[in-house]
Order: structure tokens, then C-alpha cells, then sequence
């Protein structure tokens, strides 16, 4: 009851003087603005990123040959041909904790059809590539496990060779010709624009086996081994199991090398997190800093208040009022500030988070529990930098405080 | 009669470069329903007995009664209770909150109060306005108002709590003699409804509106008469009504 009686006091005395309780307030929704909207930027270019690894593949796992090295000069990551076509078979059948296996194996080319030609790549993949990356065909179908043991001149080809080929044109039964071998195009992949690196549309797929014993005239290696596990937090438990299984395919003894090399999406994505986790802390810190300039701005105010308004509070004290009711009107009015404000701040961030997006084509990730971290951060402000100048209020001698002019 | 306040030798020292005696032993009873004007020089300590009379101070030795209640030793939050349930102030500077109405400023001690009531704040502050013929004026702000009628806003405000006692300080200090002449009516009014007023003035005109003079000097009592011929400020106001020729 009694608190509602400050609380009320506490609110007309800053309604009466609005200019200064804007003023006040201005500070702190500045500060919390700042860290909504930069925390928002950072979780935003996180988000972006996250998207753009996963358009790689779901749970993905790839496994490339590892490195060989002649006479003492080492070639680098996938120079060695050491993954087997059965390799791709022996995973599908071995590894419970794998949904998906692709071959691939990549073959450069020009490729003739629709009167011009075309440079672009080939990949010979198996009819599960299409669940691995989540790809979807507009048109027509893809090739079956029955095209793989027919070794089918059969292709699906990308939007882009569509526009370069055949001008936008129907692709579906058009033929195409790679390093002279005729294919039939039998599917038209959806449109996926570009990752960031390279654009995903400018691609030929054809069945793994037609590549590796018509095009490229060795049919034993494949290039790499995309695995997709069956959820994301058996990620790693795949990546384990891919590696184990591939060891005693290859019989590897104890304490021999991989003949190959394992990575998945997750070390992908932790990469380049790390690196705007690094931004958004950066960015968070400048906000916070602003937050608590805000602060002292709200106690720099108060105190200024309570010079001023000496005579206000020795009449109160005169009229009955402890130093503990007057302490409190005090500290309500700060907290009051500080709540509202970061209010106003949540409401303004906000509109500049959309803004952003709007105009700017920004994504921007709003989470509730920076919400109500920054609204528990100014609420501590109001507290913290209100408790000071309340107490010096509450301390006025009412003798001198009723003489103060 | 109860004395409503009764000091038994009160000294006030300050302890400043070397220790001034503001109060050297005042001894005074003012009994329930008394208008006692007290009168001095500046330096003769009335302001530091207004001040321990109201509460606001305490005195370094001496006993202080209030309404029967011994009130010298009592803690800073004690006496804001003391000051709350049994004294009014009025002021010579108004001392109204700004930017309020009439209506909230008298309901101000009301707020503070410690004990629960069953009149509603708004009801008694309304009460206390048109006691002091403010009836019209009641959502006034305070800038709003004359000094006069500010005066009269604070006269209700100090008898909101219906106080055992109303201190005025210099009530008319402010004002000029018409106004003044009004409002030491308003005193006499409400004093012949039976509440005890002490009013610090050094005017001696004003203080002849009293029943009880009490002169200070040096920080004891020189003097403590009764008033033979008291004043009635309605006659007055009459008077200097017909002079002006209003």
C-alpha cells in the first residue's frame, strides 16, 4: 500500500517535469537500442552463414583422399588416389549411423549441345546426391540405381547450363555432348542461386559409373565420398564410424595414417562462426560501454534533481515523510527512467532491425533473452546509479532543505 | 486544560568554531486551544525553538513534551511521525510543491500518514480548502494562485492531520497588510474553533492578533503577558476597508 502511494508520487513527479525525464531516459535508450540492434546484426551475419554452409549438404560428411607425396614433394589433399568405387558400397552397408552415400567423381569439360558449348562441371554422382545436398528437380527425373548398373548415358543439368545451351529453352530429351559421348538430359535441377563461393546451378550430373568408365576411362577411384548422417548430433559419431569403417576397407594397420581425409559441415561452420562470434562480442561491448555512459547519465540527472529540488523534498520531510519515503520516491523515479527507457530502447530497436532488413537486405536475429537481459540490465542501472542520489536526498536536513531557495 | 506543549529548561548549543548557545533554558507551557505569538529580535533564538518546537530539531539537553508525549529523545523518523500526526506548519515562504494543485499539496501529510484511516485523503483535503474559503480553487496549480491565496492553501494543508498544533512561521512575512489582515482573520477563526496556534512573528502589530505574547531574547524569555485589548482582524479589515475606500 505504501509503495503504491511513492509509486504514485514517484510518477507525477515525473510527468510534471517531462523535458528532464526524456532527457533522462535518452541515455539509456541509446544504450539499449545499441546493444539490441548490434547484438541482432551479429546473430544475423551468424544466421546467414549457418544457411549458406548448410546449402552444402544435410549432415554432411566428406571424405576426400588424402595426400601422396613423390619424391619427397607433397601434392596436397585429394592428389592421392586412394578411394575406392567400393568404398562408396562398403559405407552404405556398414555405417548404421549414415542416411545417404555419393560417390563423385569430377570431370572438367567442355560440353557441346543446343549449337554452342559450354564449359562447366561434371559430376558422376549416385541417385542419393540429391538427398545429401536436398537438391529438388522443376523438371523431369533423375537417374535410378538401375541407370547406375546400366551405366546410362543419362544427365541432369543445372538452370545455368539450361540458359547458356539452350538459351532458357525445354531441355528435357535435348542431347548433350561430353568429351564426345552423347548424353540424353533426363531432369532440370530447381534453381539455388549461388553459395557465396560458386554458383550451384552451373552443374552437370550424370550417373556415377557412366562418368568413371565412359568419361574418365578409370573406373576403380572416385575423387570423393559425400556421407550424410542421420541427424546433426550424430554428426560426429558418423564422422567416427565413416572413419573406422573406411580403415578396415582399406586395411590400415594400428598406427598407420588414413589414407584419406574426414571432415563435416560442423568444422565448416565453427570456422567462419568464429570469426563473427568474434564481431558480435566486439559490437556488444561498444553497446554495453553506451549502456552504462547511459547509466551515469540517469545519476548525474538525479543528483542535479536533488540539488534541485531541496525544497521539494524539505517540505516532504517537514509534512512527515522519512528519509526512507523519500529515498524511495527517489529510487522509484530512477528505476521508473531506467524501465522505460529500455523499453523505448526495445521499441526502437526494433524499428531499425526492420529498417535494416528493409531497406539494407540486412538480416537481423531479435532474441528474447537479449530483451530481457538489457531490460534487467537497466532496470540494475536504475537501481545502481539511482541508489546514491536517493540517499543523498534522504539525508537533507529538513531545516536547511525548507531554507534552500 | 492539557498543555500541548510544555519545554522544561531547553538549551540548544551548536558546536561550531567555538560553541554558540542558541537556547540557554526556556522554560514555556502553552495549554490546548491558546494563540501564542512569539516574538524577537533576529539572534534571540525563536527561530531555533520554532524549529524544536516543530519537531524538526532536537534539543542538546532539556525535556520537551508534546501533547504529552516526551519528544526530545525521540529517533529522525520518530519525529517525522511526530510531525506528521500533531503538527501543521505554515511557512512564510508558502513552501507549497510546484506545478501541484491546491487539492494535492493539502493532501500531502496525508500520504505520509503512518496510521489507517476511513476518510478518504481527497475527502478530508476537500474539507480543509473550503474551510479556508479555497472551495473554488481546489485544482488550482500553485503558481496559479496569489501569495495570500497560496497562504491560505498551506493553512489547509496544516490542518489536514488535524494537528494537536499549528506552528506559523512568519505566515504574513510575505504579504502585504490586506492579505495579512485576512489571514490573521483566518488564525482567529480557526482558533476559536479551538485549535492551538503558535505564530512567530516580529511584528508587533501582528502580534497583538494573539491572546499570549511571549518575547525571546538571547535565548531564554523575557517576557510572557497575556494580551489585554486583543485585536479582531474582521473589525481591522473593515476598518482598513472604509480608509482605502474599497
Amino acid at each position: 500500500m505504501k509503495f503504491f502511494k511513492l509509486l504514485k508520487i514517484a510518477l507525477s513527479s515525473l510527468f510534471k517535469n517531462r523535458t528532464r525525464s526524456i532527457l533522462t531516459m535518452l541515455g539509456i535508450v541509446i544504450g539499449v537500442g545499441a546493444v539490441i540492434v548490434m547484438v541482432a546484426i551479429g546473430e544475423g551475419a551468424q544466421q546467414e552463414i549457418e544457411t549458406r554452409i548448410n546449402s552444402l549438404g544435410t549432415n554432411l560428411i566428406m571424405v576426400r583422399s588424402a595426400s601422396n607425396s613423390a619424391g619427397g614433394v607433397r601434392r596436397g589433399s585429394g592428389s592421392a588416389r586412394t578411394l575406392f568405387m567400393s568404398d562408396e558400397q562398403t559405407i552404405r552397408e556398414q555405417c548404421d549411423l549414415v542416411m545417404a552415400v555419393s560417390g563423385i567423381v569430377t570431370v572438367n569439360g567442355q560440353i557441346i549441345g543446343g549449337g554452342t558449348n559450354w564449359s562447366s562441371s561434371v559430376m558422376g554422382v549416385s541417385p542419393d546426391f540429391t538427398v545429401i545436398k536436398s537438391w529438388e528437380l522443376e523438371e523431369g527425373s533423375f537417374f535410378t540405381e538401375r541407370d547406375m548398373r546400366a551405366k546410362t548415358k543419362f544427365a541432369v543439368v543445372g538452370k545455368s547450363i539450361q540458359d547458356n545451351l539452350f538459351g532458357g529453352g525445354n531441355v528435357i530429351g535435348q542431347s548433350i555432348r561430353i568429351q564426345s559421348v552423347p548424353f540424353k538430359i533426363i531432369g532440370l535441377l530447381e534453381e539455388k542461386g549461388s553459395n557465396g563461393a560458386q554458383d550451384q546451378d552451373d552443374v552437370v550430373l550424370v550417373p556415377l559409373t557412366t562418368a568413371a568408365y565412359r568419361l574418365r576411362g578409370d573406373s576403380r577411384y572416385v575423387s570423393q565420398i559425400y556421407v550424410s548422417a542421420v541427424s546433426m548430433d550424430l554428426l560426429e559419431a558418423a564422422q567416427e564410424e565413416v572413419s573406422q569403417t573406411l580403415r578396415q576397407a582399406h586395411k590400415l594397420i594400428d598406427g598407420e595414417d588414413d589414407d584419406f581425409s574426414v571432415r563435416t559441415q560442423t568444422e565448416l561452420t565453427e570456422a567462419f562462426t568464429s570469426s563473427t562470434q568474434t564481431m558480435t562480442t566486439l559490437l556488444a561491448w561498444i553497446a554495453a560501454i553506451s549502456l552504462f555512459v547511459g547509466g551515469v547519465g540517469v545519476m548525474n540527472i538525479m543528483l542535479v534533481s536533488v540539488t534541485e529540488r531541496t525544497r521539494e523534498i524539505g517540505i516532504r520531510v517537514a509534512v512527515g515523510a522519512r528519509s526512507f519515503d523519500v529515498m524511495m520516491q527517489f529510487l522509484i523515479e530512477a528505476v521508473v527512467l531506467s524501465l522505460v527507457g529500455g523499453l523505448s530502447g526495445i521499441a526502437i530497436a526494433f524499428g531499425v532491425c526492420e529498417a535494416l532488413t528493409r531497406f539494407r537486405g540486412m538480416t537481423t536475429i531479435i532474441q528474447s533473452d537479449i530483451i530481457l537481459l538489457s531490460l534487467a540490465v537497466s532496470a540494475v542501472i536504475g537501481v545502481f546509479f539511482g541508489l546514491y542520489p536517493a540517499k543523498k536526498a534522504s539525508e537533507l536536513d529538513p531545516i536547511d532543505a525548507l531554507r534552500h531557495e | 486544560m492539557p498543555a500541548v506543549i510544555q519545554t522544561v529548561d531547553l538549551r540548544k548549543t551548536y558546536q561550531l568554531a567555538e560553541p554558540v548557545h542558541a537556547l540557554r533554558g526556556v522554560n514555556l507551557t502553552i495549554g490546548s486551544g491558546e494563540f501564542v505569538s512569539i516574538m524577537g529580535a533576529s539572534g534571540s533564538g525563536k527561530s531555533t525553538f520554532m524549529n524544536i518546537l516543530g519537531c524538526l530539531d532536537r534539543p542538546t539537553t532539556g525535556t520537551y513534551a508534546l501533547d504529552g508525549v516526551p519528544v526530545a529523545g525521540l529517533s529522525r523518523n520518530e519525529l517525522a511521525d511526530v510531525r506528521n500526526e500533531k503538527i501543521g506548519f505554515v511557512f512564510q515562504g508558502f513552501n507549497l510543491l510546484s506545478r501541484t494543485s491546491a487539492l494535492e499539496n493539502v493532501e500531502l501529510p496525508l500520504v505520509y500518514q503512518r496510521k489507517k484511516t476511513k476518510i478518504k485523503p481527497r475527502d478530508k483535503a476537500t474539507e480543509c480548502l473550503k474551510r479556508v474559503g479555497l472551495g473554488d480553487r481546489m485544482d488550482h496549480q500553485t503558481q496559479q494562485l496569489s501569495g495570500g491565496q497560496q497562504q491560505r492553501v498551506a493553512i489547509a494543508r496544516s490542518l489536514v492531520n488535524d494537528p494537536a498544533l499549528i506552528l506559523a512561521d512568519e505566515p504574513t512575512g510575505n504579504l502585504d497588510s490586506r492579505t495579512s489582515l485576512d489571514l490573521m482573520g483566518l488564525f482567529q477563526e480557526l482558533n476559536e474553533q479551538g485549535i492551538t496556534i503558535v505564530l512567530v512573528t516580529h511584528e508587533p502589530d501582528i502580534a497583538l492578533f494573539s491572546k499570549r505574547c511571549v518575547e525571546m531574547r538571547d535565548g531564554v524569555v523575557v517576557r510572557d503577558m497575556e494580551i489585554e485589548d486583543q485585536r479582531d482582524a474582521r473589525v481591522e479589515l473593515e476598518k482598513f476597508s472604509g480608509v482605502t475606500g474599497l
